[in-house]
């Protein structure tokens, strides 16, 4: 008896192990290879210098991160972070009663309506962003349909707004799905409970629903966020690069610019920021 | 062919900027050994070398060179084996070219300054002008580009500069001026667009005030500033790669573009390109002999046999682009609204951009600063 006790514990979280090393090295491996390398790679260029030519020069500088305080920088990355927020904030108040009323639809209409939600990943993402140019420009769709009830021409395309809704119809199905997630998994006893003692549905809604899908809420958010804020290929064909995000100045510090090193340097200032957005999730969604 | 020619253009229009040569990136050690190597006199060639022994592998863009080039080399030179690489960016011919070891590569298709960076990391073989009779088939004026004067060691395949694009039913006037698109008349407010990319984006105000494209002074760059700043506003946007939809669309009526890029054989005929009487830039792709080849007589004759009308003229009626080739052109049937009917000495009237080393940062922060306002 006691040496079954004895011997159990040793030969199974080793069997475990072995298990878990099994399972986990092929996506370990790919993750250290494909993602840790070049980061780190990334890293190390940000105290170099650029060269000539592009490519970067071995010799220890800060001036890439003297450069980062610039305030014409600083306005790209605040416009960026503004940016990205407005998306999200929309996001959230158009994807919450989506979400949720997906949630109440009987099981047949449900699965219909997740895969409209999910339909426009079907189609390439630069293709759906430049459709949008035919819809908005001066000549297109949107306003020749206006001008025949004698509206417009409007000028819709090439500005800021067109961006937040370009990023907005892009992820918005990034919020949907978590928030429906969660949404989903809440069970209706709760929300019966609350109304027997005599709660309102917007005191069940603010009081039992919200607080308990804050976790799809945050998750939703950041995965609406991260892309956005990040993104070039939008203001670059729905803003017309007239105002530029901190996405755009990377991949011109690569592709024209050749300054590898500041544009690693920018690249670490981004990934900053959304470490700091993920800490805070995790930290926010333990709470909820 | 228009994919092609887009894919291939805009690196080599960032090539033109003089932002250039990866070299020092891809290949700082292996250049300087290579360079030991390779003393600067040339190689003695022999005239009549059996060019059945000798094999070429030659590096170039996509669709930039006929099909059955390989084909008719070998018939017709007698060469043992033509075999075609393909790059799609500068950047990534000089990846290839200046990697450590043998590149086995004999002959490469790349932008001017490439072919200078090249040669000053002493790469390249110097052209033999005794083998290459048909040189004589170029213009006088391609033989004096700035960045090789003499045809030393390159030889010019295709050139071409960047102007107007306009739709000629849309203007009120014809475009005659950088001016016209600076400060847009009041018909083109909002219907105008500018490449983004730095030196072309600095090109318009540069040269209405009269500066050179080339320029690293500030109080010029300052100015050439104020003037983008003001621009702005009229601007339908920036935009390096759908200004000629936009044409088509008639969402823009005038746009700075390059010469190949502006769609002047749309069916409509209606758009037309133009350059600016204050003058522009000039972009040639070149060919190049590596000095590591050790076919170097195969590769003359074939680089001769390029340069013969018959296949010189196919780059010009097939990819749209001039050829620095008189006898070529002479042959080529200029389509109709085509802008192959450009005169060299209106091309020559470009400046040819040069690399400014450290002061190409002053040109990508003029870009942001313009841009992120």
């Amino acid at each position: 008896m006691k040496s079954e006790v004895k011997t159990q514990p040793v030969s199974r979280p080793r069997g475990r192990w072995l298990g878990a090393f099994v399972f986990l090295s092929p996506g370990l491996a790919y993750l250290v290879v494909l993602m840790l390398v070049p980061l780190a790679l990334v890293f190390s260029y940000t105290v170099f210098q650029r060269g000539r030519f592009g490519g970067v020069v071995y010799e220890f500088t800060t001036e890439n991160f003297e450069r980062l305080f610039d305030p014409l920088y600083l306005s790209v990355l605040l416009d960026s972070l503004k940016i990205a927020a407005i998306t999200t904030l929309v996001a959230l108040l158009i994807g919450y009663p989506t979400a949720y009323l997906i949630a109440q639809l009987p099981k047949k209409w449900k699965t219909l309506a997740l895969v409209a939600i999910v339909l426009p990943f079907w189609t390439n993402f630069i293709i759906r962003v430049y459709a949008w140019t035919i819809l908005l420009s001066g000549p297109g769709l949107v306003n020749s349909a206006l001008a025949k009830v004698g509206l417009g021409p409007y000028e819709l395309l090439y500005n800021q707004g067109t961006i937040v809704a370009g990023l907005l119809y892009s992820y918005l199905p990034l919020m949907v799905l978590p928030l429906y997630a969660a949404i989903e998994k809440l069970d209706p006893q709760l929300r019966e409970a609350s109304a027997n003692l005599g709660a309102s549905g917007f005191t069940t809604f603010r009081k039992v629903t919200l607080p308990l899908t804050v976790p799809g809420v945050l998750t939703g958010s950041l995965f609406v966020f991260v892309p956005s804020f990040g993104n070039f290929v939008i203001p670059e064909m729905l803003g017309g690069n007239k105002s530029i995000m901190v996405g755009n100045l990377i991949r011109n510090q690569f592709l024209s610019a050749r300054d590898w090193p500041f544009g690693a340097t920018l690249s670490l200032a981004l990934i900053a920021v959304l470490v700091v957005l993920l800490i805070v999730q995790a930290w926010a969604a333990r709470r909820a | 062919m228009s994919r092609t020619r887009f894919t291939r253009r805009l690196p080599a229009a960032a090539a033109a900027a003089g932002l250039a040569l990866a070299v020092a990136a891809c290949g700082g050690g292996s250049s300087s050994s290579s360079a030991d190597q390779a003393p600067a006199a040339a190689d003695q060639l022999k005239p009549n070398a059996d060019l059945s022994q000798q094999s070429l592998q030659i590096t170039v863009w996509d669709g930039y060179t006929p099909k059955e080039l390989p084909q008719k080399a070998m018939e017709k030179l007698k060469i043992k084996n033509v075999q075609i690489q393909l790059h799609d960016t500068n950047e990534v011919a000089m990846t290839k070219l200046t990697a450590p070891g043998d590149s086995g590569i004999d002959v490469a298709f790349v932008s001017g300054q490439y072919a200078q960076a090249l040669n000053e990391q002493g790469l390249l073989e110097p052209i033999h002008h005794e083998l290459i009779p048909n040189l004589a088939n170029l213009y006088p004026e391609a033989t004096q580009l700035s960045y090789d004067k003499g045809n030393k060691y390159s030889v010019p395949y295709t050139w071409g500069t960047t102007g107007i694009c306009y739709r000629s039913d849309l203007v009120k006037s014809e475009p005659k001026s950088w001016n016209d698109l600076l400060k847009p008349p009041a018909w083109a407010d909002k219907k105008v667009t500018m490449l983004a990319t730095e030196r072309w984006l600095a090109l318009p105000a540069l040269k209405s005030l009269g500066y050179s494209i080339n320029t690293d002074k500030d109080e010029e760059l300052e100015k050439a500033k104020e003037l983008l700043m003001a621009q702005k506003p009229h601007l339908l946007r920036y935009d390096d790669t759908t200004f000629g939809d936009r044409l088509v669309s008639g969402e823009a009526v005038m746009a700075e573009a390059w010469d190949g890029w502006c769609p002047t054989t749309d069916p409509k005929g209606n758009i037309k390109f133009a350059v600016p009487k204050e003058g522009s830039d000039l972009w040639v792709d070149t060919m190049v002999i590596m000095k590591s080849s050790k076919n170097k007589e195969a590769a003359h004759a074939l680089i001769n046999y390029i340069l013969s009308p018959e296949i010189h003229s196919w780059a010009a009626e097939n990819i749209n682009y001039k050829v620095p080739n008189k006898a070529a052109m002479e042959q080529v049937k200029i389509a109709k609204g085509s802008l192959l009917g450009t005169t060299p000495a209106e091309l020559l009237n470009g400046e040819a951009a040069i690399d400014l080393g450290q002061a190409s940062t002053k040109y990508t922060r003029l870009q942001q600063d313009v841009t992120a306002s």
